[in-house]
């Protein structure tokens, strides 16, 4: 299974990335939101927290099967990254797992259940943690499979089960996420709430956009030590300064849009942010899922595999995306959520 | 307790908790749409009460199997590593056309549940229609994968222990595929069917004028009355299936431990392992002869045809297959008995007798449900793809695996008591008063 990658499985590497990026744009800010509702205070509490759950309701689950579609691309198209990650990082995945479950069974528990206020409240603080345990445990692997202390070889993981993701890089990743995610989300709510609501979620994007770029600069000074082959490769490429330049660039324009009270502007601005720190991150892998062992020449399944699952994806995405997109219409188009 | 051990029981765990999810997943939403049909060709009240409050149970029951169902699909990798590493290629096929099936329904859900204000009245019905198509879909994708497990087609073994030579076609219409799918969508229908009819009866005996309740009975019982008697047939195929293809498991399943000519079909009984001897059973003569292949003189061989290693836990396997049968059985009679009241125009509202048969049984059909999967992988063992990898060889290195099944047990044990605590809670409250909207 070893040799030159082909394009196919080029193709499939991109596929996963995007699929990262829809993950984070829209389950990611789902978590956000839900770490959002932790830190709802004032005299609109409530209406904060009620803006949360309405924005997330009908589309919580679809925006979290983007997660479930990496991981069967994944394992379909490179079996031994994915049997390497299970093992190596096992513990940040049950971790995260335990994130997601706790997560929707509470928002299910505190949307339908027919209880107490008390019971209510505490379906809703088990939310808001929990989705706060999620993109700490994702940020934990990321940082994981970034930091070359993860080795595989061909009998399998023998860097134990704690190598790469128990680093102050990778809390600070986690942390990174964080802000990320809880960014994106307040930026989606002040666009889709009007007046004081609106601008309550304004001045939170406005404090998390400060906050994100704060960690990232600390996430980057921290790679230089923990993730040396990812650092190298982010400061001494010739795509790689464009890209972050541009990251930069996007993340003053949120600040901006958010000032000027453009919420409708910041939405995209802060989108562009998030997809160029993945897409900054993807290309500073080099092709690999796991630095420095596990690559795309290395990973990829079958020669007869990879081009069937192309041509399942590219199908089932003619049949779903239409969908999706009704979907969001439906409730996010201008006026929708009222 | 051993890694391997350990595993095998997370694994039995959380498959055991998303099965429930998941077939209610798959048979909800046709009771959600059924009721919303008739609505619309009655325009009484009570069909809308019901499509909405099947719809909130939908719900509730969907979002636990979301994510249960992505805690399985990480469990593969963090459990069997070394099953997906050959396995991932010629699974994944099936698990991505799942994904989608399951994609579309958590889109078409949301449209069902949050659009009834927003979308046209067609376009509703159809998104409701579409989760119940598309669950089932899903259902199918999966057994497809599981169908490969017990008969592995559409590669070439290298003595490495790698595979080569994929034929995703092959792969995906495995011998047991068909026999398999059919077994499971039928299940999914009939123990949803049993269970709902159930809650509803339980309901009825309590105010037998509801006509919420009563409408209910209306919708569930032709569908039970339908379902448990196929569920037979498509049972009788996958058994005639396994005598070719898992001999090993249909001799387990019915404790035949010598080959026979002609083989007695054993109803209940204790199998003594040294003895190699069951004990109080009863037995038919020719049936199993009969049951695998269709022939009252076949041979059928036993247990001791093959090496022992080979053998999965008889008791076990056995008794889970008694519990299936016996389950089955009863709720065909069930059905039996409701078909003939429902043709002599019976009021079953006021049938005392009946609605007591029905509460009685309501929870047989997810029993059958868990015993069937139990025969399923627990027969299928030492392996996870039968007659290629031990399921030994599969799993992680990882240590102390006793910790994340407590753990999972812990978590899935709590989530099932606050699932059921809330669907108590909707099932007993009268429906007079106005839900409040999240």
């Amino acid at each position: 299974m070893t040799g030159a990658p082909t394009i196919w499985a080029g193709v499939l590497y991109a596929v996963i990335g995007l699929g990262l990026v829809v993950y984070a744009l829209t389950g990611g800010a789902d978590l956000g939101a839900g770490l959002l509702s932790l830190f709802s205070r004032g005299p609109r509490k409530e209406e904060q927290e009620h803006a949360v759950r309405r924005a997330i309701a009908p589309i919580w689950e679809a925006n979290h099967v983007w997660l479930i579609f990496v991981i069967v691309v994944l394992f379909s198209g490179f079996p031994r990254a994915f049997a390497a990650l299970g093992v190596a990082l096992h513990l940040p995945i049950a971790f995260a797992l335990l994130g997601i479950v706790f997560r929707g069974a509470a928002y299910v528990f505190h949307a339908y259940g027919i209880q107490t206020a008390e019971a209510r409240a505490g379906w809703s603080r088990v939310f808001g943690w929990a989705s706060a345990v999620t993109p700490l445990a994702l940020g934990a692997v990321v940082a994981g499979v970034s930091s070359g202390d993860v080795r595989v070889s061909d009998a399998g993981v023998t860097s134990g089960f704690l190598a790469g993701w128990t680093t102050p890089f990778a809390l600070a990743v986690g942390l990174f996420a964080l802000a990320l995610f809880a960014l994106l989300a307040a930026v989606y709510l002040a666009a889709e709430t009007d007046g004081a609501l609106s601008d309550d979620f304004r001045r939170f994007a406005l404090a998390l956009e400060v906050l994100a770029g704060a960690l990232a600069l600390f996430t980057f000074l921290l790679a230089a030590r923990y993730a040396p082959e990812l650092s190298r490769n982010l400061r001494a490429s010739g795509w790689t300064w464009p890209i972050q330049g541009a990251t930069a660039v996007a993340a003053v324009a949120t600040l901006a849009a958010l000032a000027k009270r453009a919420t409708k502007l910041a939405r995209v601005t802060a989108a562009l942010q998030v997809t160029l720190v993945i897409v900054g991150w993807g290309l500073a892998l080099r092709g690999h899922f796991i630095l420095p062992d596990v690559s795309l020449a290395n990973a990829a399944s079958h020669p007869e595999v990879l081009p069937a699952l192309v041509v399942a994806v590219a199908a089932g995405s003619l049949l779903l995306l239409p969908a999706l997109a009704y979907l969001f219409w439906i409730f996010k188009r201008e006026g929708g959520a009222k | 307790m051993s890694s391997l051990l350990a595993a095998r029981l997370q694994m039995a765990v959380s498959l055991g908790f998303h099965i429930l999810f998941a077939v209610a997943g798959m048979a909800m939403p046709l009771l959600m749409v059924l009721a919303e049909w008739r609505y619309v060709r009655t325009r009484r009240a009570e069909y809308r009460a019901l499509a909405e409050r099947w719809a909130k149970g939908t719900a509730i029951l969907f979002a636990v199997g979301a994510v249960s169902g992505t805690v399985l699909s990480f469990e593969l990798g963090l459990l069997w590593p070394r099953f997906m590493l050959h396995a991932g290629p010629l699974i994944g096929m099936p698990f991505s056309l799942e994904g989608f099936a399951f994609f579309l329904e958590a889109i078409a859900l949301g449209v069902y549940l949050y659009g009834r204000e927003r979308v046209p009245a067609r376009v509703h019905f159809a998104s409701g229609a579409v989760v119940a198509l598309s669950g089932v879909a899903s259902g199918v994708f999966v057994v497809a994968v599981n169908a490969w497990m017990n008969t592995p087609r559409g590669f070439r073994l290298l003595p490495n222990g790698d595979f080569a030579d994929i034929d995703l076609t092959r792969a995906f219409f495995t011998p047991a595929f068909p026999t398999q799918a059919a077994h499971m969508v039928c299940a999914a229908y009939a123990s949803i069917a049993f269970a709902v009819l159930g809650i509803h009866a339980f309901r009825l005996l309590r105010r037998p004028h509801s006509s919420l309740h009563a409408a209910a009975v209306r919708i569930v019982l032709p569908l039970a009355i339908v379902t448990a008697p196929i569920q037979a047939l498509t049972g009788d195929a996958a058994g005639k299936q396994l005598a070719v293809y898992q001999p090993v498991k249909l001799a387990a399943a019915e404790a035949l431990f010598e080959t026979s000519r002609p083989a007695p079909l054993l109803v209940g009984g204790l199998p003594d392992m040294k003895a190699r001897h069951v004990r109080f059973g009863i037995e038919i003569p020719s049936g199993l002869s009969l049951m695998a292949f269709g022939d009252p003189h076949a041979e059928v061989r036993g247990l001791e045809a093959f090496p022992r290693e080979d053998w999965p836990h008889v008791p076990i396997v056995h008794l889970a297959f008694q519990a299936m049968v016996g389950c089955g059985t009863v709720l065909i009679l069930v059905a039996a008995w409701g078909a003939w009241l429902l043709l002599r125009k019976k009021s079953l509202a006021e049938h005392k007798r009946f609605l007591v048969a029905c509460v009685l049984a309501g929870p047989l059909g997810l029993v059958a449900l868990e015993a069937g999967w139990t025969v399923t992988e627990v027969g299928r063992q030492p392996w996870i793809i039968q007659g290629v990898l031990h399921t030994r060889d599969a799993v992680t290195p990882m240590p102390h695996l006793v910790v994340s099944f407590v753990a999972s047990c812990v978590v899935y044990a709590f989530l099932g008591v606050v699932v059921a605590l809330l669907l108590a809670r909707y099932v007993l409250r009268d429906e007079e008063p106005p839900e409040t909207q999240p």
